[in-house]
């Protein structure tokens, strides 16, 4: 049994929540330059042109990517081994709150849905944890702005619905989300499980690199070609028109019931952040 | 095209603006979001007056990050547009002259657009390191209890914005990705 006092959760928290929103994953940023690279709609290309000044001024100023710096979704893996001394939950609250003070963040969250009054610190942290074997303690840190999250979608589709069915509602998506969500956007797909699992396994899509396709080949391909289909809408960068309307895409597919077909889009933006840390 | 403008703007200034031009602009603009929409128009029903002068006026819908000391401003890009739909024809009609964010807006919108002459601007959503680069001043002026929310006055230089919707019922969100759809036949 290996004991992590709940303060060290607490600074990474704090740590991960400001880098972040200042500095893109190396992976999204090559996505772009990518698309960038192969972007034939001149007012498109020079679109994908300012977003990469953007990038370049928060890093050079310290200042957000995007002033929506969002609901802090930390995911934590919490090795079976490890004891954690103090309160785990008020560890991560506590680390959001402080991250978000001291990084001079944007307080996003209402501590009600209807009545909406600001929480002042933007918590609570939106925390997803699971057990896995060892005595490390994996902290992932990726704030969502709600332009995208609001795009988002879940949908029972009928397992007749097939691999088309789920092609047509994950485009139609994007389609319907249109300017909305800043495209260029990146995509989690969630296939299966139950109502509440779908939308969790879209969320959790999100987390995987973008240069890392799916290590099942079936799915890696039906990545491949939705984002085809998607980057064949015409939307553009920011909605303008042009190619790059999707950056990346991950699927995620789990067990489900004999009768459903489960599909759930979470839909983010070309400022798709996460930092990770391993305690 | 390119075009300069400063604030406030009168419908002639905006006339000769089209859907996919460029707009540098200058001068004052308000910030509002959703709740300060909502209480202002709480403020015209109970028959009083708007926290700035509406008349020519540009609202930036934006909620910044915190400023650091010797800052302007924080980091400051567009909110979604939409969320603000249902009380922009209002405003329009009173005057306002130019809305500033990003992603579609609904009918009543495009028509009050059009009706009085106004345009709706985009600016780069997710590119607020880049939008806070034109802040000069920034001074709130009510609702401070809003926090991210409360209306802010902004002094801009040459901010960067993209005519979505203009006068004319041009609309870059329909009009630009047909284009580019067509340059591929």
């Amino acid at each position: 049994m290996r004991t992590i006092p709940a303060a060290r959760i607490t600074e990474a928290v704090a740590r991960l929540c400001i880098r972040a929103n200042t500095v893109l994953p190396p992976d999204v940023a090559a996505a772009l330059e990518a698309c960038r690279a192969s972007e034939p709609w001149p007012l498109a290309g020079n679109t994908l042109d300012l977003l990469r000044d953007n990038l370049n001024r928060a890093g050079e100023r310290n200042l957000p990517i995007c002033q929506d710096t969002g609901m802090a979704c930390v995911f934590v893996e919490l090795g079976q081994e490890v004891h954690i001394e103090g309160n785990f939950e008020q560890a991560v609250h506590e680390g959001v709150r402080r991250g978000y003070g001291e990084g001079y963040l944007r307080k996003s969250m209402v501590a009600d849905p209807l009545r909406r009054v600001n929480t002042g610190d933007n918590t609570p942290a939106a925390i997803t944890l699971r057990l896995v074997p060892g005595d490390k303690c994996a902290v992932t840190v990726a704030p969502k702005g709600f332009g995208s999250e609001n795009m988002s979608r879940l949908a029972m589709l009928k397992p007749a619905d097939g691999v088309e069915g789920v092609k047509r509602f994950v485009v139609e998506t994007v389609r319907l989300a249109g300017p909305n969500p800043c495209p260029p956007v990146v995509l989690g797909v969630g296939l299966g499980g139950s109502f509440d699992k779908v939308a969790a396994l879209a969320k959790h899509a999100l987390l995987r690199p973008l240069d890392r396709p799916n290590p099942d080949p079936f799915y890696a391909q039906l990545e491949g070609e939705l984002l085809e289909e998607i980057n064949a809408l015409g939307i553009g960068p920011q909605g303008f028109g042009g190619r790059t309307t999707c950056l990346g895409l991950a699927i995620e597919a789990a067990p489900t019931h004999v009768a459903g077909l489960p599909a759930a889009v979470n839909v983010s933006c070309h400022v798709t952040r996460r930092a990770a840390e391993v305690l | 095209m390119r075009y300069r403008l400063t604030t406030p703007v009168t419908r002639e200034d905006l006339a000769p603006l089209r859907a996919g031009d460029t707009v540098l602009l200058s001068g004052t603009v308000y910030t509002a979001r959703d709740a300060a929409h909502k209480r202002m128009m709480e403020l015209l029903d109970a028959g009083k007056e708007l926290p700035f002068p509406v008349k020519g006026s540009a609202l930036y819908y934006v909620g910044p990050t915190p400023e650091r000391s010797g800052e302007v401003i924080g980091s400051a890009g567009p909110t979604t547009s939409g969320r603000m739909d249902a009380y922009s024809p209002r405003l329009l009609d009173l005057g306002q002259a130019v809305m500033i964010g990003k992603g579609a807006r609904n009918r009543a919108v495009k028509d009050a657009v059009v009706r009085n002459g106004a345009v709706y601007l985009a600016a780069l959503g997710g590119a607020g390191a880049l939008m806070a680069a034109c802040v000069r001043e920034l001074e709130v002026i009510c609702w401070e209890d809003l926090g991210c929310e409360a209306v802010r006055r902004l002094e801009v230089a040459d901010m960067p914005l993209t005519v979505i919707l203009d006068a004319h019922g041009g609309n870059l969100y329909e009009s630009g990705p047909a284009a580019y759809l067509a340059s591929l036949n």
